[in-house]
């Protein structure tokens, strides 16, 4: 038997991907910490470190506590700020094939448009609103959990991106359909999730939270089923692609959100174990369809059955 | 350049109360390992004690290329790895950081060592070949006082504190190295061990003027420089900012660290 031809790549909202694999925000650095490890032409994207308008500390440490299957997190956005992300970052990402993904965080709506104008004229492929930072004190999450401050932001935002705006949303909300709608409603032109799930760990010898922020977000395998039933929702109920995540690092992880209706993946926490998890992802992703004799991507996405 | 191994264990041994040494195989860590460099072990399969742990390379053996790492079981990683067995493998990531500074200028060295921090600090003192090197070893006590032969030999004299008393000198290590700093004097100060010894040392090497380095400790997630969750202030106290100990350090001039949190 021959071998047919696979074709992994997708269009999400005219962000083409030559895989619809992406190291996630935050877990991916800047790609180069990465380079030692694989060839970064062998991922679809990467989604860059949460930019600011100027650079930022970051929170106390300890900022990292390890719990059952997963992680918590309060980095705190740490990051040189976007200036220096386009002067010293985009041109090595650039000797790649893989999209360069920027993804911003603000305190205010002015930080983020202003952020998208010097985006939208540097030399990258799609800006990534994070709306749904739990680990920041001002701003962030607080314009990603109504469904009045997810359609003023990314409407404001939109005015200023000339490049496709997907905005992040944050599981930590009571109903995320509507809040994926109201994004949709004010021009995002594709949707990622899961953020990181807020939650806390505490040294119970010292009686004390572990991290030195007390809160931090959860990721990794133990909000998988979490965030797949949170794309679900959303890839039931809008039109624009879907990018999935949480938890995610096999083939098989992805092949689950995939059916669940995401065009794309990124892989996060688990770049950290396995620091190929995402060409390891891409390469279950190729295994499963061969198995299924599929001849792209595009023949699962979204084809679960419900019972 | 460091990089994702599967090595083989060559042997594992209990070496005193909760402490294991294990010798791994490894031609690519044996050849360019540095002293002060640590690899990222994965202590479990599947998703339990998920994250890596990292582990200081204690010793190197070029010649047969085997490395050694000695651990202290903490919690459920290192828990784990110590029930790892012979003819097994370790996957581990390596090695990572930055190490410590060897000069043929530093003629007379001090390495201080407090607990789990003593490790690192063996493969400097067999590197520094010429150098006149005096070893100061803090411990909680006689329970955990390990590898003293292997650093009686790779030294020119040896101090040993414990806690309690119930092993050489009784109090804290930093004692025995200020009146060495006094008769003997340093060219540098090397040390790794609790914040408290580290800032101790720190304090009396910046009176006495002498140079020192410290290897820092903290939660890592990728250790290799992606997810900055190992801060640490680097700087001045009044003018300081965050860099990482998997990358930027764990090895740092005391005098480029703010030791404050
Ligand atoms: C650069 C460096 C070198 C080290 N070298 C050695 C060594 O040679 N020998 C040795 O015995 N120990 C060493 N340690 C400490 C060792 O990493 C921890 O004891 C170990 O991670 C504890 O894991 P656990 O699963 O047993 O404990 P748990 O408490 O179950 O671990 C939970 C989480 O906290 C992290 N953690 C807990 N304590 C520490 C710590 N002190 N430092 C960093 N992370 C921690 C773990 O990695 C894990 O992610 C070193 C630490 C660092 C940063
Ligand atoms: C250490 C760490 C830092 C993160 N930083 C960011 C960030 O800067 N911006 C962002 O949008 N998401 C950030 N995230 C969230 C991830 O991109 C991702 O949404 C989440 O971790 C779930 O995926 P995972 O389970 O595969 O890690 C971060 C996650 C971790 C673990
Ligand atoms: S552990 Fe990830 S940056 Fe240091």
């Amino acid at each position: 038997m021959t071998e047919k031809n696979i074709d992994l790549s997708v269009d999400i909202a005219g962000l083409k991907l030559e895989n619809p694999v992406i190291g996630a925000s935050g877990t991916f650095g800047f790609g180069r910490e990465f380079a030692d490890y694989m060839d970064l032409n062998r991922i679809g994207g990467i989604s860059v470190k949460g930019l600011t308008l100027e650079k930022r500390q970051g929170n106390k440490p300890p900022r990292i506590a390890e719990t059952p299957a997963g992680i918590l997190n309060s980095v705190g956005l740490q990051n040189p700020g976007v200036k220096a992300f386009i002067e010293n970052e985009i041109p090595f990402l650039r000797k790649f094939s893989t999209k360069i993904i920027a993804n911003i965080a603000g305190n205010t709506i002015e930080d983020y448009c202003s952020m998208a104008e010097q985006l939208s004229d540097a030399d990258i492929d799609a800006i990534e609103l994070n709306v749904s930072c739990p680990n920041v004190k001002k701003g962030c999450v607080a314009f990603g959990n109504s469904t009045a401050g997810i359609s003023e932001i990314t409407g404001k935002v939109k005015k200023y991106c000339k490049k496709p705006l997907i905005v992040k949303l944050t599981p930590n909300v009571t109903d995320v359909k509507e809040i994926a709608v109201a994004a949709e409603d004010a021009g995002a032109d594709a949707i990622s999730l899961i953020n990181t799930i807020l939650g806390m760990a505490i040294d119970i010898h010292r009686k004390r939270p572990i991290l030195a922020n007390n809160v931090g977000g959860l990721s990794g395998p133990a909000v998988k089923p979490i965030a797949v039933r949170m794309v679900y929702e959303v890839a039931s109920v809008v039109k624009i692609p879907v990018i999935g995540m949480g938890g995610i690092s096999s083939g098989e992880d992805a092949v689950e959100f995939m059916l669940a209706g995401a065009s794309a993946v990124m892989v996060g926490t688990a770049n950290f174990i396995n620091p190929t998890a995402c060409v390891d992802v891409v390469e279950g992703i190729k295994n499963y369809l061969k198995m299924y004799n599929h001849s792209s991507v595009y023949e699962i996405i979204g084809k679960l059955q419900l019972n | 350049m460091s990089r994702v191994l599967n090595e083989r264990i060559e042997s594992i041994e209990k070496i005193a109360k909760s402490i294991y040494r294990m010798t791994v195989k490894s031609e690519y860590i044996s050849a360019n390992a540095r002293p002060g460099q640590f690899a990222n072990v994965k202590c479990s399969e599947g998703i339990n004690a998920l994250l890596r742990r990292p582990i200081s390379i204690c010793d190197v053996d070029k010649d047969r290329g085997t490395f050694d790492i000695v651990f202290q079981i903490k919690g459920i990683g290192t828990e784990y790895l110590s029930q790892k067995r012979v003819g097994s493998e370790v996957d581990l990531i390596g090695p990572l950081g930055s190490p410590f500074h060897i000069s043929e200028e530093y003629k007379r060295i001090a390495v201080v060592g407090g607990g789990i921090g003593i490790f690192p600090l063996l493969y400097l003192l067999k590197e520094m070949k010429e150098a006149d090197k005096s070893a100061f070893l803090g411990f909680r006590s006689s329970d955990y006082v390990v590898m003293t032969e292997e650093f009686e030999s790779a030294s020119d004299r040896l101090s040993i504190s414990t806690d309690d008393g119930s092993m050489g000198y009784k109090g804290i290590i930093t004692d025995l190295l200020a009146e060495d700093i006094a008769d003997r004097g340093f060219d540098i100060i090397y040390t790794c061990g609790p914040m408290p010894m580290i800032r101790k040392v720190k304090d009396m090497a910046q009176k006495a003027g002498i140079k020192c380095q410290v290897s820092l400790e903290q939660r890592m997630g990728c250790g290799i420089g992606a997810c900055l969750v190992c801060a640490c202030k680097t700087g001045k106290p009044d003018n300081w900012e965050y860099s990482h100990v998997c990358k930027d350090g764990p090895v740092f001039w005391s005098d480029e660290v703010v030791l404050d949190d």
